[in-house]
């Protein structure tokens, strides 16, 4: 993921990757958006009892450009979906989405005419939170979770690791060498 | 540009305005203040033409949160209909519970027996005292006071330990049942509760006075958004917003429901139209709350909390595990539903936000062949233009706050 | 009392209203749909009617073959303290009626939501748009022939 592309693989490499993802996992800020009633939890897991600011994620900065975890929390509408979209491609790589409560993970209790039946048609997901609402206790764990994936270095929207896009380029010079 | 943004512009223009200008440069420009935003309250989307900083126009849009609440209705039976009730006016779900069942129970014909009153009236209080204070830590982190929400939400927290000994669940709890409560309060919950009510008027006194004698939030909040008496009555605000313009309109007084008529409490009026005798109203309908719930806790009856309707009324489980006449009633009633008869009423509630009514058409089937939600938020978001024009970008921020909406509500 | 606001509009309007009806304590009373504009403005001005807030305005659909659609319009009076319902029925062949904005101008957002739902459009009210759905919507939700789960593809979603 980014900084890490740039140097390649060695030891030396993996030992600066590991510490380049221990700081950012102790850092996630989020961008909430509290779309309905989940979005009342999530504000509770960011007040004095569930305080979030321990894990050093209270930095809760409305600006998709500043963000790297989106938190999609209340049920998403087909009207609210290309704005969830919009906010999403905004945020810089790498980035992390958590589907928060029945309604994101899967339509929930509506299965009607405008709700989305689960943000993943429409985004790639990485934890799904179960609950109606979920209890901030399940948030929190959610948030560990994202913590565990940052630290192994996966990210949904970077696709390649450094080994595969290395092979792809090789192909495609072999290729342009057949041309030749 | 696709049709919506053609009419919503059309919308704009073609508005009537109050507010002129005598600029030479003309520099009117249109701002979007999107369904994402850290201070619009959920997701609503205001559209305002601007003049410099000076608001000429503004068009809310509604419709982000449409999740088909009254199609719902029309295909699920009355019992299986209050769960989604919870997640309407979600900062108040008890209230929503009570508002619905008690329009079900006007239509079917019975009511519930004093004790289920009661301990309804204690829920519904209870939760009218936290939409309230997230309604007033929400306009004070609008106006940058951030530590009054913290507090606020901690004093949620308590009330939320509550919930969930009474209900078991902290949050969307679906507590009230036609004919009755789910299940009887027990003394720890009573006990729970007079400690609440005990240390609550002096942690909130405070929040409160963080706020009131700070010259900032006076000054951002005095003579911002102001409204009239006969344009509030036009165009249907309700809830503590009219209580702020002066007209003395609660259905606590004016159709007592529940056993509102035996407790003795006032209702908070203030004069001057403007958020800050709509914040005052709010505050002072906390410390009411408090003294309705006192006295309940007194004067609360011994009885049973199920009216005896055994065929309207879902029977106690233990006794379906074991009775044959209960596991009858108790089949014919899930699958089938509570049978009203063919009619129509219309019951509506003082809630947090202001008058919730429920719409509902019968025709003798276990399901409503129509049911429509008058939502409080809805009605009190239709003034938002007139109260926004000729203010500053800033103080849209603060009428928001004031009027207090809840997008779950608003959208159904 | 209430008895003797219907009996007014009995006698004031007496061939054009269709029937009253008492359930529970209510009243409705149901009129032509021409009427509605004349109605309300002697409820809402007529000293011992007074009903200056209207409560709530909504549609319904009775999937009739003749009159379909009705329109339903709960009043209050906040000075008396009374409650009212009218009822106007709209047919599927002209689903045009008068709006009452003119009488109270809050009545027009539920009347935009009940054009959203059901189609009727309000002659009057200069902003005939869609409530809640997307604009492109081409249904009308409530309508009891609209499926509850949607019709897939009627409303565009972003790609993945």
């Amino acid at each position: 993921m980014g900084l890490e592309h740039a140097l390649g693989d060695s030891a030396f490499t993996t030992t600066i990757d590991s510490a380049i993802n221990w700081c950012r996992k102790n850092s996630v800020w989020p961008m909430p958006l509290g779309i309905s009633c989940c979005g009342i939890e999530m504000m509770a897991f960011a007040m004095p009892r569930f305080d979030v600011s321990r894990f050093g994620a209270e930095v809760f900065r409305f600006s998709p450009r500043q963000s790297d975890l989106l938190i999609v929390a209340g049920t998403t509408t087909y009207k609210m979906a290309t704005v969830v979209r919009k906010i999403y491609d905004q945020m810089p790589d790498p980035k992390w989405v958590v589907a928060m409560g029945a309604c994101t993970s899967s339509g929930g209790m509506y299965r009607t005419y405008s709700v989305v039946q689960g943000i993943d048609q429409f985004l790639p997901v990485d934890v799904y939170v179960a609950g109606c609402p979920p209890r901030p206790d399940n948030l929190l764990h959610a948030l560990i979770m994202i913590q565990e994936k940052i630290q192994r270095g996966e990210s949904r929207s970077t696709p390649m690791t450094v080994a595969a896009e290395r092979a792809e380029k090789q192909q495609l010079l072999q290729i342009q060498g057949i041309n030749n | 540009m696709d049709i919506r943004q053609q009419k919503i512009l059309a919308a704009l223009e073609n508005k009537d305005t109050s507010v002129h200008f005598d600029d030479a440069l003309d520099n009117q420009m249109i701002l979007n203040m999107g369904p994402q935003h850290p201070a619009t309250h959920g997701v609503l989307r205001l559209l305002i033409k601007l003049d410099g900083e000076t608001v000429v126009a503004c068009v809310p849009e509604l419709g982000y949160l449409h999740r088909g609440y009254e199609k719902l209705a029309e295909n699920v039976s009355y019992h299986e209909f209050i769960p989604h009730t919870d997640r309407l006016d979600y900062l108040s779900p008890l209230m929503n519970n009570t508002a619905y069942v008690l329009a079900v129970e006007k239509l079917v014909g019975i009511e519930a027996p004093k004790r289920a009153q009661y301990i309804r009236t204690i829920i519904s209080e209870l939760a009218r005292i936290s939409s309230h204070l997230l309604g007033v830590g929400a306009l004070a982190m609008d106006i940058g006071a951030l530590t009054v929400f913290t507090w606020t939400f901690r004093e949620r927290e308590k009330m939320y330990d509550i919930f969930e000994l009474l209900t078991g669940a902290r949050f969307t709890t679906s507590f009230t049942r036609v004919g009755g409560i789910a299940h009887d309060m027990t003394p720890e919950v009573k006990t729970a509760i007079t400690g609440f009510i005990d240390q609550f008027p002096e942690k909130f006194n405070d929040c409160i006075k963080m706020l009131n004698t700070n010259r900032i939030f006076v000054e951002r909040l005095e003579g911002v958004g102001v409204i009239s008496k006969e344009k509030a009555v036009a165009m249907g605000m309700c809830g503590p917003n009219i209580r702020g313009v002066g007209i003395e309109h609660d259905l606590r007084r004016k159709e007592p429901y529940l056993v509102y008529n035996e407790l003795d409490f006032n209702i908070p009026v203030f004069y001057n139209g403007d958020s800050l005798s709509r914040y005052y109203v709010r505050v002072n309908e906390v410390k009411e709350s408090i003294k309705i719930i006192r006295q309940c806790l007194e004067k609360i009856p011994d009885g049973p909390v199920h009216a005896n309707e055994p065929k309207k009324v879902l029977p106690r489980k233990e006794r379906v595990y074991t009775k044959m006449e209960e596991l009858i009633h108790d089949f014919m009633l899930i699958n089938f539903g509570v049978n009203p008869p063919v009619g129509e009423v219309y019951h509506a509630v003082e809630a947090s936000k202001g008058e919730l009514g429920f719409y509902i058409q019968s025709r003798g089937e276990g399901h409503p062949w129509r049911l429509k939600i008058r939502s409080p938020s809805f009605m009190n978001l239709q003034s938002t233009p007139l109260l926004v024009e000729g203010r500053m970008i800033s103080d849209i921020v603060a009428i928001l706050g004031s009027l207090d909406p809840v997008m779950g509500e608003a959208d159904k | 009392m209430i008895q003797n606001v219907v009996q007014k509009l009995q006698e004031k309007f007496s061939p054009r209203i269709i029937s009253v009806n008492e359930f529970r304590g209510e009243f409705t009373v149901v009129v032509k749909k021409e009427e509605i504009v004349s109605l309300c403005l002697f409820l809402r001005d007529h000293e011992e009617c007074q009903f200056d807030y209207c409560s709530d305005l909504c549609g319904a659909d009775a999937y009739t073959p003749e009159n379909r659609f009705e329109v339903i319009y709960n009043l209050y009076s906040m000075s008396l303290n009374h409650r009212i319902r009218i009822k106007v029925f709209v047919d599927e062949s002209s689903l045009h009626c008068p709006s009452v904005t003119s009488v109270w101008p809050g009545a027009e957002w539920p009347e935009r939501e009940t054009f959203d739902m059901y189609g009727i459009v309000f002659d009057g009210n200069n902003d005939m748009r869609r409530m809640y759905m997307p604009e492109e919507f081409e249904y009308y939700p409530l309508r009891k022939d609209f499926p509850m789960m949607g019709i897939p593809d009627s409303i565009p979603l972003p790609r993945k």
